[in-house]
């Protein structure tokens, strides 16, 4: 499902810290490469990030602290569509838990988790900062308005019928 | 620094040309918002069908636009069209169905949709809409008076009154400086008059003017480049929008944030030129202290005074200034759409913060959530590059000055300044005790002066239009605009932007136009995570720092959730302090172990098994982390159980002592059981149940079986004849 977990960084990446490191401060570049690795490949897997501690220079036990502090940074490897439920304050007055409860039920993972399949990953968010059309799901970068626990099984078909062609 | 003046004169020509050129001039303009918000709601495929149908028509006056969000949130995607010469009329909810519609009838055929249009209160439309400044901040207690005046002067020259709208609007600040509060001022459309007066007669000769022979009457027509001018004369028969001061937000849904022409042309870059002119620092620093501009982010320290620290105790020459954009209290999305709709304001404000207190780089810290307020900002700063507004030698006035962006990565105590810098320089987002704060020593050891994106916003408008005219907006102690981020039980959620000192009632009732049908008002949470719960009793307090902090809870960034009496108090606290609890760095003590005993406190009232002694525990606690945390973080984390304590402990005690939630929020203290007379045995409830604890053959009534019932509410949910009841 996943590119190697053990293969090389893709040249533009390497590139991009080679760049970095002509710059002031290069270390400061950090969590910018690891967004980029993320982008890339979906999670930050030990090998990338082994290599850009040789790359930059940068202890493994820095990048490993940096890596487990900041939630946005994922460090297994997500289903295809990663779907993700907006727990932010305005979501959760309108009933946001109720639709996370639902994909619960209708995926039989938690928060956190993949299907089997590979095909699901569920994840939560702190406010996308789409408030007035909460509550707000997103899958991958497509953003869901107003979604209530009914559509849940809909909306999960939808992709899976998107899935097949 | 002469040459700053006749460079930003030749880049404003030169704009002005391209659009004098560009034949934009006289063209039907639709304007489709784009934004997070509305492309959620579907804007982008409404554009696309726009520009199919443009392009098919043939027609080359026909231009179609993006801008930002409006802040109507609840009713996009919002198109405009705008007719020269005529009302400019915007649209609510606009389908792709419904743009096929609009553009046959309105755009091409000239004949508005009364049914489509925004926030519509009746179904004619009309010729002119007259708004009067009503601001009675100012001792001004006769505008009611004013509209009753014009109804009868409009009767007497027989104007038909359906032909005319009229509204209020919010201090539009057009009053000479000696006769405020003694004149009238108002605003008609589609002309684009101001007028201002002070009799009936004065009234009388206007309407006979204006609304009879249909000429300007040049006597009472007052000049004036207003901030808001432009803001109101799109949307000014809008009541969300007429009440509302716009300062910050007044190039959102009126500008395309990736246009400087469209900025430019609308005073952009005007203050820095003014400025790099001018060429004095200190000058800068002194003027923004006395406009009495307090830090937006929610701390309230008087900026002015921050910028002047930056200079004052290190003769350091590397400084750098740095964009707070990490919006991370869940509930708030002021900073993402002003940075969605109008980048460029931000880039010039940090500009001049730069040149006031010397900074050579500054860092716009912005959260990896916001994807598309992260696209601008890069297209806007090329743009600058590319004419001369950022790098080296600005508007050739000499000074150097570059913006770099830095993506945040999900941590929402990385808003704490420390923590901040931490972040920027690649590390752990870890709060450090202050001081040395950052304006001593800051990213890299050097100066750093640190303001949220709203402060930034505001600068370059005060120094546009003066200090002294700024500090007249607000209240005593704090002036200007706030905005704030309505969500929640509202029904018209949104961006709202008014002057400090405004009632929460005003701001929920005649802005946000009240709750749904049938509900109440219970409370109003403010400051997010680090804020409290203002209890429905106290709706009439006026909004700012002082006395938001009086009755417990805080200003904060701007987030302000309505809650109803459907929502619980208990559970609303507990999910804010889960909130904190994982947001915790870990750091210290208070904070990371505390929040978790509280949390767990909270649990166990949520559940069923809490203890009347649990309430001073909580107390006691969250009293301890208040006084003993080292950041922001953690000493403002118990507010939101503390306030409800305080405002709600009635509601507590019905968790404790009687094991009920009478909001029906809390699963462990709720029954769910079915109304054998409603039950037709349709078998759904028994099939979706997911422990398969409910009992009863086709066709008559079921049963749960409560001994096994885990509460999860799924009957309830599927039930069609509501033949399930919580209880």
């Amino acid at each position: 499902m996943h590119a190697d977990t053990a293969s090389r960084l893709d040249a533009d990446i390497l590139e991009f810290m080679d760049a970095c490191l002509q710059k002031e401060h290069p270390k400061s570049y950090l969590i910018a490469v690891l967004h980029k690795i993320q982008q890339r490949y979906g999670y930050l897997c030990q090998s990338h990030m082994d290599q850009v501690a040789q790359h930059m220079q940068i202890p493994t036990a820095i990048i490993s602290g940096v890596s487990t502090f900041y939630h946005f940074f994922r460090l297994q490897p997500r289903g295809k569509y990663s779907i993700s439920i907006c727990l932010g304050t305005a979501c959760f007055v309108k009933g946001a838990d109720k639709v996370l409860d639902a994909f619960r039920t209708e995926l039989g993972i938690e928060l956190g988790e993949t299907t089997p399949d590979g095909l699901f990953s569920l994840e939560s968010s702190r406010c996308l900062g789409v408030c007035a059309l909460a509550p707000v799901v997103t899958i991958n970068d497509k953003v869901y308005s107003k979604v209530n626990a009914k559509q849940v099984p809909e909306l999960i078909n939808t992709v899976k019928t998107e899935e097949r062609v | 620094m002469g040459p700053a003046l006749s460079s930003y004169e030749s880049l404003y020509r030169k704009f002005t040309q391209e659009f004098e050129t560009s034949g934009q001039k006289g063209k039907i303009i639709v304007q489709v918002g784009s934004a997070t918000c509305e492309k959620a709601a579907g804007s982008d495929l409404v554009r696309q069908e726009f520009a199919k149908l443009i392009q098919a028509s043939g027609r080359k006056d026909i231009l179609l636009k993006q801008t930002g969000c409006t802040g109507r949130c609840a009713r996009e995607p919002i198109v405009g069209v705008f007719i020269p010469g005529q009302i400019p009329i915007k649209y609510e909810s606009v389908t792709i169905h419904k743009v096929q519609e609009i553009f046959q009838q309105h755009v091409i055929g000239g004949k508005p949709i009364a049914s489509l249009v925004l926030d519509k209160k009746t179904e004619t439309l009309y010729s002119y809409v007259v708004t009067i400044c009503s601001s009675n901040r100012c001792g001004h207690e006769t505008a009611r008076d004013t509209q009753a005046l014009l109804k009868k002067c409009l009767a007497a020259h027989s104007v038909p009154i359906d032909a005319v709208r009229i509204f209020h609007s919010g201090c539009l600040g057009l009053c000479p400086k000696d006769k405020v509060g003694k004149q009238h001022v108002m605003m008609v459309l589609p002309e684009r008059a101001i007028y201002r007066f002070e009799s009936e007669q004065d009234l009388d000769e206007i309407v006979q003017s204006h609304f009879v022979n249909h000429r300007i009457d040049i006597k009472h027509q007052i000049h004036t480049d207003f901030i808001t001018e432009q803001f109101f004369s799109l949307y000014g028969d809008v009541a969300f929008f007429n009440k509302q001061t716009r300062l910050t937000l007044r190039n959102s849904g009126l500008i395309d944030p990736e246009s400087l022409q469209d900025y430019l042309l609308n005073k952009g870059y005007e203050a820095l030129a003014r400025v790099l002119v001018q060429n004095d620092p200190a000058a800068v620093r002194n003027e923004i202290l006395r406009s009495g501009l307090r830090g937006r982010g929610g701390g309230g320290f008087p900026t002015g005074q921050k910028w002047i620290n930056a200079v004052t105790y290190t003769d350091d020459p590397i400084r750098y200034v740095i964009c707070n954009a990490d919006e991370g209290d869940p509930g708030a999305f002021m900073d993402r759409s002003a940075l969605e709709g109008d980048p460029f304001i931000i880039l010039e404000g940090m500009t001049i913060g730069a040149f006031a207190i010397g900074a050579q780089m500054g860092y716009i810290y912005v959260r990896a959530e916001y994807p598309l307020a992260i696209e601008r900002l890069e297209k806007a700063i090329a743009t600058a590059h590319a004419n001369g507004l950022l790098g080296k030698n600005i508007l050739n006035s000499g000074f150097n000055f570059d913006i770099e962006i830095r993506l945040g990565a999900g941590a929402f105590v990385c808003g704490e300044e420390t923590a901040l810098i931490y972040s920027i320089e690649g590390k752990r987002g870890q709060p450090r005790i202050r001081p040395p704060y950052p304006t001593e020593s800051g990213l890299w050891g050097h100066p750093t002066v640190i303001n949220n994106v709203e402060t930034w916003a505001n600068v370059p408008t005060i120094l546009l239009y003066s200090a002294d005219w700024f500090s007249r907006i607000g209240t005593k102690k704090s002036r200007g605009t706030k905005v704030f981020a309505l969500a929640g039980k509202v029904k018209n959620t949104g961006l709202v932007e008014v002057p400090m000192g405004t009632t929460l009632r005003d701001i929920i009732f005649d802005i946000g136009g009240g709750l749904q049908e049938g509900r109440t008002l219970k409370a109003v949470q403010t400051g997010g995570p680090s804020g409290g719960c203002i209890p429905a009793g106290l709706i009439d307090t006026p909004v700012d720092y002082d006395t938001l902090a009086d009755i417990g809870s805080i200003m904060g960034s701007g987030g302000m959730i309505v809650l109803d009496d459907e929502d619980c108090m208990v559970a609303t606290a507990k999910f804010f302090l889960e909130f904190t609890q994982n947001e915790s760095c870990g750091k210290c003590v208070p904070c990371r172990e505390g929040t978790l005993r509280m949390l767990e406190i909270l649990e166990r009232i949520t559940e069923g098994k809490g203890e009347m002694a649990d309430l001073e525990k909580l107390r006691r606690l969250g009293k301890l982390i208040q006084k003993t945390s080292l950041c922001g973080l953690g000493q403002t984390a118990p507010n939101p159980v503390l306030s409800a304590l305080d405002n709600f402990q009635e509601e507590f005690l019905t968790h404790i002592r009687d094991k009920s939630c009478p909001a029906h929020k809390c699963a462990q203290l709720i029954t769910y059981e079915i109304d054998i007379d409603k039950c037709t045995g349709c078998t759904l409830c028994a099939r979706r149940c997911p422990v398969s604890c409910i009992a009863g053959a086709p066709r008559q009534p079921h049963v749960i079986d409560q001994s096994r019932c885990i509460k999860c509410g799924e009957c309830f949910n599927v039930c069609k004849f509501d033949a399930v009841l919580r209880v």
